[in-house]
């Protein structure tokens, strides 16, 4: 392992007001899986990150925006360093917009909010994160604009229109039309686990690193070279491998330090696709 | 358990001026040495990216070794003295990464083969003492070549991890294009105050809506160093010009032109993204 730089809070464990058919760890308003968050466990993590010298942080679910202490956790990150929001955007409203936008100001660091988005029209993007689910990211895109906050917009390759070159440019065009001017877009691969596995299929026999010798420069290129994922239970290698038992690596980030194999499955896509979570 | 790396000690200076990427902005480049000598400078010194962007890059490279600045290795000279698919910059995103390509394929078409080999003998790191201040140059981080520090994404507890890391009191870097420094602890107890400057690009503008480039000196003071950022005034129509002669992408020109940043904006963190117009 390279060093711990980036922790991954997993506050709204597996509970997510959508049900998004390609999730990777299956979120759903009755997952129950992994739980939410308190603000004071967060805290203990956030103080033994300092000490480690961890550069950022990333908040995720489920959807954050369920744990009612986001607010508190994303203020305590906020005085240590950066921090990223990933949401699905429809529990954003105007008073919501506000308040991150007032953290981001009262912090030298910087608050990203990454919103999830499956198409550019609500026939692409409700089939996969549920009727009515484009018009409110759609709000949530417009109250960020309003409060002075760029959100990162996130598209998987779910997103068939996003792909490419051109799809890309006319995803820009349209979220310019949405009112974000300067437009930020991320496009993720799709991880072959969870929900996605019964939309499309899971990882064939060739998929895997298993027997590989990586080069050492694309071992530390991995996210699982530089970070680690805190959730309710304890912390995992990586924000994508919190189903998988054999992946808890601890109770505290320090009895993580070290080198995970790379034996899942999911671990070829981020080596092949270059997939790293974090923006 | 961390990379090692070329390292070359400097010497003990009180005031020394770093340039950071030059991005093959030799006009830039030649004026701001002239200003740093007017400014009564020990030493200069270059920490890397001396291609990229501008036109003519064996012209930087000239002045470079004729003056006998000491230089560090950046990510363009790593990666054209190995002769990589690419510049290695580190970019995430297509629109970001296609101009990089153009960057590069001009570049190393346009580099000679002992400049080449020069740029592969570079040290990554170079020390030096400003006072009783230790002083670590690299190009991104000492950790990676290519890491961007940026000021809104750079913990203080990051930070001093790398000072500790690397038993420096000051880090000096580049990579970013944006100039920035931040102490993080004050003089104590016979110790100097510790910190980081990110002493910018001479290659383009700071994305700020001004065509100045920028460069720091760092000076020995009272428990610790003073620093200065310096506008470098320069005939950027020139360069546009000869940007243009070259093919080189419009989008490059419009930045030298406008002082604001048209490509590589992906990489922002927000709060760097919002300073600008695009």
């Amino acid at each position: 392992m390279l060093g711990l730089e980036t922790v991954w809070f997993q506050v709204a464990g597996s509970i997510c007001n959508l049900a998004c058919s390609h999730c990777f760890i299956s979120c759903s308003p009755t997952n129950r899986s992994h739980a939410m968050m308190a603000a004071a466990d967060v805290e203990r993590h956030l103080a033994e990150s300092e000490s480690l010298g961890v550069r950022e942080y990333y908040f995720t679910g489920g959807e954050p925006f369920l744990n009612p202490e986001l607010m508190e956790m994303l203020a305590a990150a906020l005085r240590r360093g950066p921090a990223t929001v990933l949401t699905n955007g429809t529990l954003i409203n105007a008073r919501r917009a506000a308040g991150l936008k007032a953290l981001a100001d009262g912090s030298p660091y910087s608050l990203d909010i990454r919103l999830s988005l499956d198409g550019f029209a609500p026939e692409a993007n409700d089939a996969i994160r549920g009727p009515g689910t484009f018009e409110r990211i759609l709000e949530a895109i417009s109250h960020l604009a309003a409060a002075g906050i760029n959100p990162v917009i996130t598209v998987t390759e779910a997103c068939e229109d996003a792909i490419g070159s051109d799809g890309r440019a006319r995803l820009l065009e349209r979220l310019r039309t949405m009112g974000l001017d300067r437009p930020r877009l991320k496009v993720m691969p799709l991880l072959r686990l969870g929900a996605e596995t019964e939309r499309t299929r899971g990882y064939g026999e060739e998929e895997t690193l298993a027997g590989m010798e990586l080069a050492a420069a694309d071992t530390a290129a991995l996210q699982c070279a530089s970070g680690r994922m805190v959730t309710a239970g304890g912390v995992y290698v990586c924000p994508i491998l919190i189903d998988s038992r054999e992946a808890r690596m601890g109770g505290t980030l320090s009895e993580t330090l070290r080198p995970y194999p790379l034996r899942h499955r999911a671990c070829h896509t981020c080596h092949a696709q270059g997939l790293n979570c974090r923006t | 358990m961390l990379p090692t790396a070329r390292e070359t000690f400097a010497g003990g200076f009180r005031r020394v001026a770093f340039f950071g990427g030059v991005y093959s902005n030799y006009l830039a480049l030649a004026e701001a040495h002239a200003l740093a000598r007017s400014l009564k400078v020990d030493a200069v010194f270059a920490l890397g990216d001396f291609g990229a962007f501008g036109p003519h890059p064996d012209r930087t490279v000239d002045f470079l070794r004729e003056s006998g600045i000491p230089c560090i290795q950046g990510n363009y000279e790593e990666a054209l003295s190995d002769a990589a698919e690419d510049c290695r910059c580190g970019y995430t995103d297509p629109r970001d990464n296609h101009y990089a390509r153009l960057s590069f394929d001009y570049t190393s078409s346009r580099t000679s083969p002992h400049h080449k080999a020069w740029m592969g003998d570079l040290p990554r790191h170079l020390r030096l003492t400003l006072g009783g201040t230790r002083v670590l140059c690299c190009h991104g981080s000492p950790r990676r070549i290519n890491e961007f520090l940026w000021a809104s994404s750079t913990s203080d507890a990051y930070l001093r991890r790398l000072l500790d890391e690397y038993g420096t009191d000051l880090l000096v870097c580049t990579h970013t294009g944006l100039h920035w420094s931040r102490m993080i602890a004050p003089a104590q107890g016979g110790r100097p105050a510790r910190g980081i400057l990110n002493v910018g690009a001479l290659g383009r503008p700071a994305n700020n809506g001004r065509t100045e480039v920028w460069f720091a000196i760092a000076e020995a003071s009272e428990g610790g160093v003073r620093v200065e950022f310096v506008p470098v005034p320069y005939d950027h129509g020139r360069l546009a010009r000869e940007m243009e002669a070259e093919g080189l992408p419009r989008e490059f020109r419009e930045t030298i032109l406008t002082g604001w940043w048209t490509t590589c904006l992906e990489i922002l963190p927000a709060k760097e993204r919002a300073a600008g117009r695009f």
